[in-house]
């Protein structure tokens, strides 16, 4: 089989951070996916492994517990050969008292190249994007955004269903408290999807209407009619009060069930970031049924489009237009 | 320091451009080049040998190659594609992402001479980046590497074991290898003057 033709990639980055989707253009959104594609292909190779950001230095700073966003960024800046250090909320100075600021200022002293971070405070990443020369990667920040979720998203619809613009996007579930599902809905909408929240009330307040979505109440009303349906996870740890009566109430209400998956379109997309609640947002079989579930092939995308983010705004500290100016001194 | 361009065949085309092959000196070039292959491996070496194309056009230039040889020898060499873009020297220099390519290598490397194939030989730096990614996929025993044009301004101690056509070149032209049929009807190689001095 003949490769494709390679295609150059006509927009240029100029961010040093990547903190959210709703600042960027849809051209950016377009390029990340691009070159996340383009990593993708790496990832097939027998050597997983290239040197584009050798010598570069990344913390993954996650004063939020995470597992899957923290491996996988890990894995990224593995593959593009990037050293990497980890630091949790438990293991950092955070605890004896240390600012935010503070301790990313030491992390700068010590001339970090790139910092991920994940924090319960929205805006946390941009705090520190406004104040250090490091790249800023937003790894979730409290309920406000978590871009490279709702890339490798992306990334999935437009892979398996060729296209994104024109399709129906079902978001189910706790979208109050979820920056999963504001990232998605700022990419979906700069890419010409339409969207539709579902969820009880106290979980998918009104308010949202205002982003450009349509809500409904219950799973049912558009189970026939979706393209794609991204389930999220009833997040314990953010519901200090009862937001909904039990879970016996959210199954039958907004739980994806084997009954409900057979009304589904036969190439609707079932999507979840995971960690999923088996038997609650969604029934055990329907998770595993690989004519709907993406479910892994997200955690596979999310591996490239995380190495496509952080080279591209490691791309951005490379001075380029010291160069062209350079280039045309001599020239 | 300036930043000085890569072997890019893919750099745009200017209006002066001078035809410097045509298709049949390239299909003469490449046989004699097929031949002279044959002749420093042996024609049982063909088994063991392994034409790795360099994207974009080393690709095909491997592949013809390996379609002469097995005119001749009739046993086909083993065929591989090389992505080097993340390895260039200048990754973090250029106002442009690269674009990632396909590397696919027989799997025996360790067993096989590896020929590198590229359409245009520069300054050396593309093979440099080429010898460090196929490095990562085994220790090839032995590594040739072929040019169809050979265009001066090596900065690197690295030269062509088979070159097909040396053109004499200023360091801000462009040298521009087009294959039928994904660059046009016919075979050409192509210059065009550096718009440095205009």
């Amino acid at each position: 089989m003949k490769p494709d033709a390679p295609r150059p990639i006509p927009v240029t980055w100029r961010r040093k951070d990547l903190l959210g989707i709703q600042e960027l253009s849809a051209e950016e959104i377009t390029l990340l996916l691009d070159t996340a594609r383009q990593f993708k292909e790496v990832g097939a190779r027998d050597v997983k492994k290239v040197p584009a950001l050798r010598g570069r230095t990344l913390v993954n700073f996650f004063v939020e517990p995470s597992t899957r966003t923290r491996t996988s960024f890990e894995l990224a800046a593995m593959r593009l050969s990037a050293d990497v250090v980890n630091i949790s909320a438990s293991s950092s100075s955070l605890v004896k008292g240390e600012t935010l600021k503070d301790t990313a200022l030491v992390l700068q002293a010590n001339n970090v190249d790139i910092i991920v971070i994940r924090h319960g405070s929205a805006g946390a990443a941009q705090f520190l994007a406004e104040r250090l020369d490091s790249s800023i990667i937003n790894a979730g920040d409290g309920a406000h955004e978590h871009p490279t979720q709702a890339l490798l998203d992306l990334f999935t619809i437009r892979e398996k269903r060729g296209k994104i613009a024109g399709l129906h996007v079902a978001i189910v579930g706790d979208i109050l408290f979820s920056r999963v599902a504001r990232s998605n809905i700022w990419g979906l909408l700069k890419l010409g999807a339409r969207v539709t929240l579902v969820g009880p009330s106290t979980l998918v307040p009104r308010v949202f209407e205002r982003m450009g979505v349509r809500v409904v109440r219950r799973i049912d009303e558009i189970l026939e009619e979706v393209d794609v349906i991204n389930l999220l996870r009833i997040q314990h740890e953010r519901q200090r009060r009862a937001y909904f009566p039990g879970l016996g109430e959210y199954v039958s209400l907004f739980g994806l069930t084997k009954e409900r998956a057979h009304r589904l379109r036969s190439d609707c997309l079932i999507m979840h970031p995971g960690p999923i609640n088996r038997g609650v947002e969604i029934d055990s079989d329907v998770a595993d049924d690989p004519k709907h579930s993406v479910i892994l092939d997200q955690v596979t995308n999310g591996l490239a489009v995380r190495m496509a983010a952080l080279y591209l705004c490691d791309s951005h500290r490379g001075d380029h237009d010291a160069i062209q100016t350079n280039r045309r001194a001599t020239a | 320091m300036e930043a000085r361009p890569y072997d890019d065949a893919s750099a745009g085309t200017d209006a002066g451009r001078v035809q410097v092959m045509d298709a049949a000196e390239i299909g003469r070039t490449l046989r004699r080049m097929a031949d002279e292959i044959l002749e420093r491996n042996g024609a049982q070496g063909v088994k063991k040998l392994a034409l790795v194309g360099i994207h974009t056009r080393g690709v095909e230039v491997a592949r013809r190659l390996c379609d002469l040889i097995e005119q001749t020898a009739g046993m086909r060499p083993a065929f591989g594609v090389l992505d080097i873009s993340m390895h260039r020297d200048d990754l973090r220099r250029r106002a442009r992402l690269t674009s990632i390519q396909p590397t696919r290598l027989p799997v025996d490397l360790e067993s096989r001479t590896v020929v590198l194939t590229d359409d245009v030989f520069f300054t050396g730096r593309t093979v440099r980046a080429a010898l460090d990614a196929l490095g990562e996929y085994g220790r090839a025993p032995s590594i040739q590497l072929a040019a169809l044009v050979d265009r001066g301004h090596r900065e690197l101690p690295i030269r062509p074991d088979y070159t097909g056509r040396e053109v004499e070149t200023s360091p801000d032209d462009r040298v521009r290898v087009e294959f039928t049929p994904e660059d046009g009807d016919a075979d050409a190689v192509w210059l065009s003057r550096g718009d440095a001095r205009t």
